[in-house]
Parts: structure tokens; sequence; C-alpha cells
């Protein structure tokens, strides 16, 4: 399994042709405090760098992007009742949804943790 | 060269700024100054200053004097406030208000022994102190007070903590809510009222610049106090009730539409002579045609400022102008202009979001008791 990281802050694993997609340690301690996540329901198409999901912390709303194209086959519930999941564990259990890939290439030139330590390192 | 190289805007940094920073601040930038956000999270700082105390930094705001013969007379020209009936460290609520009964800004005024303090809000200070100086004569005296810093400290602890530092004439206990008094704290002198923007009970403080931190640290060697940022002292205020201005209140909107009838004093509205006196008196009477309400959000999604209040119809009939998630509520909340005909408690409201419905229910504000120490 692979995870790759993109400049606006999204993760995404990908297993096989499934990729979960969850937003960064980085970007959640950004958003501060977080309160409603509105994630995308199964079977919504996606193209990469539609507007995907919604976070919603105590200052601002902001979207999440798909970082790649594909058919969303699962959103996580669990945020529903627990938004602050994004918080307490965003690149594990506050993931926001899965989705079959649509196009493998499309992960090509994204950055591995490395390159994204060193990314967020420069902001 | 053109002629805007004299307005270049410039970020100012405040008294507290290397203060808040070795606080762990997260600093923003607001009404042009470097001001706090956040220190360990809003969410926890909000309900910090529910249950203990918070000391906010609101030195951005406008400390100004006026003085000279008559100057409560003069000041009544500009404000619908009864000024000459208060006494000696009482302050009063009020609106300077424009020719057509807009608001201009929302203050606070009190009267020292000699003259009168207000504290106006930092984005519009500048303004104010140009349109004070249009309207009152020139025998009336107009000093920025900009060599002093402002502290809030709130909380139903601040009183307990005060207490043990701020020594006076009289005790701290003979103030009570929207008083004010001359201390010390810690040696400096400090004018400290009873009052604030979070609905807790609570104290603002003025003192010199240069002993801002001095007065922040021993504050804050108390257990009970915690230095609390810009994005709590919203959240605090809204479920409070307590509107902003650029934001609640502007140039459009009046008085009677802001909710704010309370700040016309009984001899001001029998007298007039106010500006706007005609449009805002006939509008008490009739009423406005929008109100400013309190709403509870149902879901969990907050429908912020800028959202639009729609009819059956979708047709936009008013606006959200502040709204998120309310810690202390538990759920997200707003303030909204809504037609007179939606304005009674219990009315169910329709609002549109990027694209999306929401449904809202008119609720009597605060959203959380006030607990002022009358």
């Amino acid at each position: 399994m692979s995870r790759y990281f993109t400049e606006d802050h999204e993760w995404i694993d990908v297993d096989g042709d499934i990729g979960t997609v969850g937003i960064t340690d980085y970007a959640q301690g950004q958003l501060g405090d977080i309160v409603f996540v509105d994630v995308p329901e199964e079977g919504k198409e996606l193209a990469k760098g539609d507007e995907a999901a919604v976070v919603e912390s105590v200052k601002a709303a902001s979207d999440v992007y798909s970082p790649v194209s594909g058919t969303v086959i699962e959103g996580n519930s669990a945020l529903g009742d627990a938004p602050a999941l994004v918080n307490e564990d965003p690149e594990g259990e506050g993931w926001f949804f899965k989705l079959t890939l649509g196009d493998t290439s499309e992960l090509d030139g994204m950055m591995d943790e490395i390159a994204y330590e060193a990314f967020v390192e420069k902001l | 060269m053109s002629d805007d190289v004299d307005f270049i805007e410039v970020t100012e940094t405040l008294p507290l700024d290397a203060w808040h920073r070795a606080h762990g601040a997260r600093m923003v930038e607001f009404a042009s100054y470097h001001m706090p956000i956040q220190y360990e999270g809003i969410m926890a700082e909000h309900l910090w200053v529910r249950e203990s105390a918070g000391l906010f930094d609101v030195s951005h705001m406008g400390q100004l004097h006026l003085s000279g013969d008559g100057v409560d007379v003069a000041l009544e020209t500009l404000v619908p406030a009864d000024i000459k009936s208060l006494a000696v460290g009482r302050m009063r609520y009020s609106l300077l208000l424009a020719d057509n009964g807009g608001i201009l800004d929302d203050l606070m005024i009190t009267r020292w022994e000699h003259g009168l303090y207000l504290v106006v809000n930092g984005a519009v200070k500048y303004d104010d102190i140009a349109h004070l100086r249009e309207g009152l004569a020139d025998a009336i005296t107009i000093n920025n007070l900009d060599d002093r810093a402002l502290l809030a400290l709130q909380g139903p602890k601040a009183f307990d903590v005060l207490s043990r530092h701020a020594t006076g004439a009289y005790p701290l206990e003979t103030l009570v809510f929207m008083s004010g008094g001359q201390f010390e704290i810690g040696g400096h002198e400090a004018w400290i009222s009873r009052s604030g923007y979070t609905g807790e009970d609570g104290f603002e403080i003025s003192i010199a610049a240069d002993v801002a931190e001095a007065v922040a640290d021993l504050l804050c060697s108390n257990a009970e106090v915690k230095p609390i940022g810009l994005g709590a002292r919203d959240s605090l205020r809204l479920e409070a009730g307590l509107p902003l201005y650029g934001h609640d209140l502007d140039p459009d909107t009046t008085p009677i539409a802001a909710d704010l009838g309370f700040a016309l004093s009984k001899r001001r509205r029998e007298e007039g002579g106010f500006p706007g006196a005609e449009t805002i008196l006939a509008e008490r009477a009739a009423g406005a045609a929008l109100k400013r309400v309190g709403l509870l959000i149902d879901g969990k999604q907050p429908v912020r400022e800028g959202a639009a209040v729609v009819d059956a119809g979708g047709v936009e009939v008013g606006r959200v102008t502040s709204g998120g998630f309310a810690p202390s509520v538990g759920g997200a909340i707003a303030m909204a202009y809504v037609p007179a005909a939606s304005a009674a408690p219990g009315t169910i409201v329709t609002l549109a979001q990027r694209g999306k419905t929401h449904t809202g229910t008119v609720t009597t504000m605060p959203f959380i008791p006030h607990r002022y120490v009358r």
C-alpha cells in the first residue's frame, strides 16, 4: 500500500485500485476544532480536483478535493456523529471517503510522505 | 505617481504582540493589526471562559477621551443615548448614527470625572474620530488614547482573580455591570469597568501600553486564567447575542432593524435631536421591514455570514450576518436579518448556502443566558 499527498493537504492510500482519502495532520491543525464533515455518497463520480467533501471548523468551511478521478464506494459515516475524529486521527480513523480509481496514472507526480513533509516545512 | 500611495495599508503591531507569540498564539491580520486568533484552540478557549476566566487583548479597539464644556450635550447630537444624565463612573452602550439613521459604529460611553471616555471598534476608529471631529464644536477636545492598551478579563472567576490584584479607593465589588472606576493593578494605574463582550461577568481594563505585558503576566499567573484569542471572542459574543460591527451592524442598518431599540434612551426618543431621529422613530412605531434575530440551525452544519434567507420560492428575502458552531450550545447558531413577518420566536426560516438548503428556528437571544452582576 502506498500513500500519496497533494499540495491541498489531502492524502490518499492506494491498495490495488481502491483509494482511501483524508486530510493531513497539518491540515487539521490549521483548521482547528472540526465540528462538521460532509462526505460524498456511494456512487458519486468524481474527477480529479472536484470538490468531494466539506470540512467545517469553528472558524470556517473548507472544501476537500478529490486527489484522483473515480467512483465513491464509501463515505466515512463515523464522521457524522464524531467529526472530531479528523482532529484526533486525521490520517487514520478520520478518513473521508474511499473510491475506485479511474486512472492510476493520476498518482504520478504526487508527493510521498518525505516530499510532503518538506513541502509543509516551507509553508 | 497615483494618489493612493497615501493610503498604503500597514499592518501594525499591538503592545502585546510579542507576548501573544510567546504564549503560542496563532496570529492573523484583523482591522489592520496582527491579532491572536487562538492559542490552544477556539473550542477549549471558549469553554474555559464560560467555566473559569479568560484574558483577551482588545487593544486594537479605539479608546478616546472627549473633553470641554458641554461635552455631554455635544455628543448627544451624534448618538441617541442620554449622556446628560450619565453619572460619573457609569457607562452606556450607544450608536454613532448617520443622518439617514444608519449605524456608523457601536460604542461604549463612560463619564469620567473630567469628560467622556469612549471605546469604539478598531476597524472604524479613524472614521469615528473624523466623524466626531466634524460633528463636535472646536471647543471639544478629542484625544486618541493610543498609548493605552485594553484587556478584558471575562468569566465566572474573573472577579475572584481581579480582586486579588486590584486596589483602589473603594473595593472592586462596588463595581456593578456597566460601571467603572480608577484602580491599581500590580502598582499600575488602571481604569476598570465591569463590562465585556462574552455574556459572562467580567471586566475591561485600560492600562498604559508599556505596562500591558506586566499586567497580562500578573493576571495569567492565576491558575484560573488563560489567554483567549479572537476566535473564541467571536463565538462567545455570538452565543451572548451581541452584534459585531461590520457584520451584524453597518451603515445600511438602523437601530430598530438591528433590534437595538434599548439604545434609544427615553428622553432622547421624546426629544429627538439625534441623527436620523425622524426615520428611526417612525420605524420604531411602525416596525422595520427586516429585523435581526437569532437562529438555531437544524443539523450540525454551520450556516455562516453571507448565507441567504430565502422564501418558499427560493427568492432572497434576508441575510445571515454571523453564524457558526456554538460550543456552549452544542450546535450551530446564527444571527440573521429576516422579514418582520418571520421574526417571531418559533418561526422556521429557510437558508441557502453554497447551493445547499438549511432550516433554522427563530430563537430569543441570548442563546446562553447573560451572567452579568448588576
